[in-house]
């Protein structure tokens, strides 16, 4: 999902589990939540920073593909909407990297590690928005992709990272109505409309199913995420539930999925589907999508031509912080 | 670096005269700013009325170690809680 | 509606309002562009804020004026489907974004403006004038206590934060005259009780800007050479390439509906 690629070990056995963590997994086994300054297996400590810190990047630079229409929004009510969903989606990013942060590393080392390619964030949002039917497709299939991860994780086991999914949650229950109330406006307007809403679900399409990730059939991570319930589903069974609930509302907005194996599995009771490329995942990843230098670029931007400023209320808090202990001491 | 601004915790008093509760932290320069990004990051849906900041360094909070002597014995009082008491029907709703 | 709303000249009226709701939607539309690019997350959550209150702010207005007009327009209508010309925003808000500094400083100069220009519209005797400027006065006090702490912080903050903002305030400085500047427009909705004039508030914007600025350590400008004509549409380069962006949508395939 917004942590598609986070490494973690196999699982333990318990005959490889120290008492600590044993008892420590017989808390999460029982529902306990882990809070901050708790005993924790180191593993899952760094699991959690590279997850959450992942999860939290993916929503700052997941700002930028849906920023990019902001300045041309068709009406002023779509450009408020529009603008009130990256905002929030700022907020997430500040919810989680809170939640990170108690874990020991700070917000900007957790940038720097992004600015430096060391960290990734969600492959997703390396793919262009280019035109307004983008919007709705966003909302509409990468949110929705988004939310049917976050819902279970709002039962994890590190209390923060549960705190900080539950008001996201919250939060974002209408972020993906607005995309599919979009896509319902083109699709119901002029060819010209239609065709923008049916040229963004092709682009969106597979990128979408690659936001749940790899299939997790032979991965080794899934295994001790899971244990520690850090990782509540598998991807493929994400994947599977989002193209089960995408596929009628593509019907009702009728729009063709891109996918000429898309058939109806009654043995299943699911749709079957064509997997994404793979490859292009991993190039994605690896820095060769569309957008991955622009997208990077912005944020260092960002960070880089805004340091003077952070700068320069840090020292004007402390020279005020300093004048107000000299005033205590003169007073005295 | 050190330009790091320090992190905050946020609590707010909502609309409905409850205690102020805690809902999350920032990053401020100071204690007015970090008031004001309360106000902009925290209260985006209407949900307070009143906003406390405080620096995350100067919180004390009990450790986890301790759960059991701080608050294990007061299970033991069950006295404290009203069904505790047995009271006849016939009286009422006490 | 009051007599003398009745009596005052309609395109005049409309006119007025379109000063202050594209004012609102230009400034809307640059504090907007900073959105997933500003210094810190907390400010980029602060100036969404700021632009949706403008973008709310400027659909009351422009409502108002279309609904004054009497063509039948609407407030998006008036916002996509003017070009340069027609807009009657204050040069100043059209300004480049610019560092951060540069923001915060139009941001605070404006925001002094407008606080003051709201609270005279409070007693206005269009009681629709006065309901929507009660509504922006609320948000645009909150702005200005933002945008003032902004500036004192960064004025007396490093050399380089105070050697940007003193050369922001250089910059934007001389396109604040306009704003205070009296033409028929103004005085016409002033004699009819519906707005200040633009001269009256003048000392009360001194009087804050003065004060901030002191406390910032940065030096009052005085007086300086000041652009005008944004009010009766002489606007910069720079607004085509604004509309440009914003109507692409509504231009490119008009009538339909989104």
């Amino acid at each position: 999902m917004y942590a598609q690629i986070v490494k973690s070990e196999g699982a333990k056995s318990r005959d490889e589990m120290s008492p600590e963590e044993i008892a420590f997994q017989e808390r999460i086994d029982r529902g306990e939540k882990i809070e901050p300054k708790e005993w924790m297996p180191e593993g899952y400590r760094k699991t959690l920073v590279r997850q959450i810190g992942q999860h939290a990047h993916s929503e700052i630079v997941g700002q930028l593909p849906e920023g990019n229409w902001i300045t041309r929004a068709p009406t002023l009510e779509r450009k408020a909407i529009l603008l009130a969903k990256v905002q929030d989606e700022a907020g997430h990013g500040l919810y989680l990297y809170s939640a990170a942060e108690t874990l020991g590393v700070s917000r900007d080392e957790l940038l720097e590690r992004l600015h430096s390619g060391n960290m990734k964030y969600s492959s997703i949002f390396n793919y262009p928005t280019l035109n307004w039917a983008d919007m709705g497709a966003v909302g509409w299939l990468v949110d929705g992709a988004a939310i049917m991860n976050q819902v279970p994780l709002q039962r994890t086991s590190y209390g923060p990272y549960s705190r900080a999914m539950i008001r996201i949650c919250k939060e974002e229950s209408f972020h993906q109505r607005q995309g599919y109330d979009i896509m319902m406006k083109m699709c119901a307007g002029t060819p010209e409309q239609k065709a923008m809403a049916q040229d963004a679900l092709n682009r969106f399409w597979y990128p979408s199913l690659m936001m749940f990730g790899p299939s997790d059939k032979d991965s080794v991570h899934s295994a001790q995420s899971m244990a520690w319930k850090i990782k509540i589903n598998t991807n493929d069974e994400l994947r599977q539930k989002f193209v089960d609930q995408t596929v009628p509302q593509a019907q009702y907005l009728g729009l063709t999925i891109p996918d000429e194996n898309l058939a109806w599995n009654e043995e299943k009771g699911g749709w079957d589907f064509s997997e994404p490329d793979w490859s292009e995942f991993f190039e994605v990843i690896a820095g060769n999508g569309p957008c991955n230098a622009e997208r990077l670029g912005a944020r260092v931007k960002a960070w880089d031509d805004g340091a003077w400023f952070r700068e320069g209320l840090m020292a004007h808090a402390e020279k005020a912080e300093a004048a107000r202990r000299a005033a205590v001491v003169a007073a005295e | 670096m050190s330009s790091e601004w320090p992190l905050w915790e946020i609590f707010i008093r909502g609309q409905h005269g409850l205690n102020h509760r805690h809902v999350g932290s920032l990053h401020a320069p100071d204690a007015e700013m970090a008031i004001r990004n309360a106000r902009d990051v925290y209260t985006r849906r209407n949900e307070g009325v009143s906003i406390w900041v405080v620096r995350s360094n100067d919180i004390t909070a009990s450790s986890p170690s301790e759960k059991g002597p701080l608050f294990e014995p007061s299970n033991s009082k069950v006295y404290r809680h009203p069904t505790f008491f047995d009271i006849p029907e016939e009286i009422g709703h006490m | 509606m009051g007599a003398a709303v009745e009596t005052v000249d309609r395109t005049a009226f409309v006119d007025w309002l379109q000063r202050i709701g594209d004012s609102a939607l230009i400034l809307g539309h640059r504090v907007s562009e900073w959105c997933g690019h500003s210094p810190a997350l907390e400010e980029d959550i602060a100036l969404a804020n700021q632009a949706l209150d403008l973008i709310g702010q400027c659909q009351l207005w422009l409502g108002l004026a279309a609904e004054v007009e009497g063509k039948g327009r609407t407030a998006d209508q008036m916002a996509y489907l003017r070009d340069v010309a027609a807009f009657r925003n204050a040069l100043l808000v059209e300004r480049p974004n610019g560092d951060f500094g540069q923001t915060l400083m139009r941001q605070f100069l404006f925001d002094a403006w407008h606080i003051e220009l709201l609270r005279a519209l409070r007693s206005s005797l269009d009681p629709r004038v006065a309901e929507i400027a009660a509504k922006a006065e609320k948000e645009v006090a909150y702005h200005l206590e933002r945008s003032a702490e902004l500036v004192i912080r960064l004025g007396d903050g490093t050399a380089e934060s105070h050697e940007r903002m003193e050369r922001a305030l250089a910059l934007l400085f001389p396109y604040t005259g306009e704003l205070f500047m009296d033409d028929d427009v103004d005085r016409a909705v002033a004699a009819a009780g519906i707005g200040p004039l633009p001269s009256s508030l003048k000392p009360a914007w001194e009087q804050t800007v003065r004060a901030v600025l002191a406390e910032a350590t940065l030096t009052w400008p005085g007086e300086v050479y000041q652009h005008k004509g944004g009010k009766k549409g002489v606007h910069s380069e720079y607004l085509g390439y604004i509309l440009a962006e914003m109507q692409f949508l509504q231009r490119a395939y008009p009538g339909a509906t989104w």
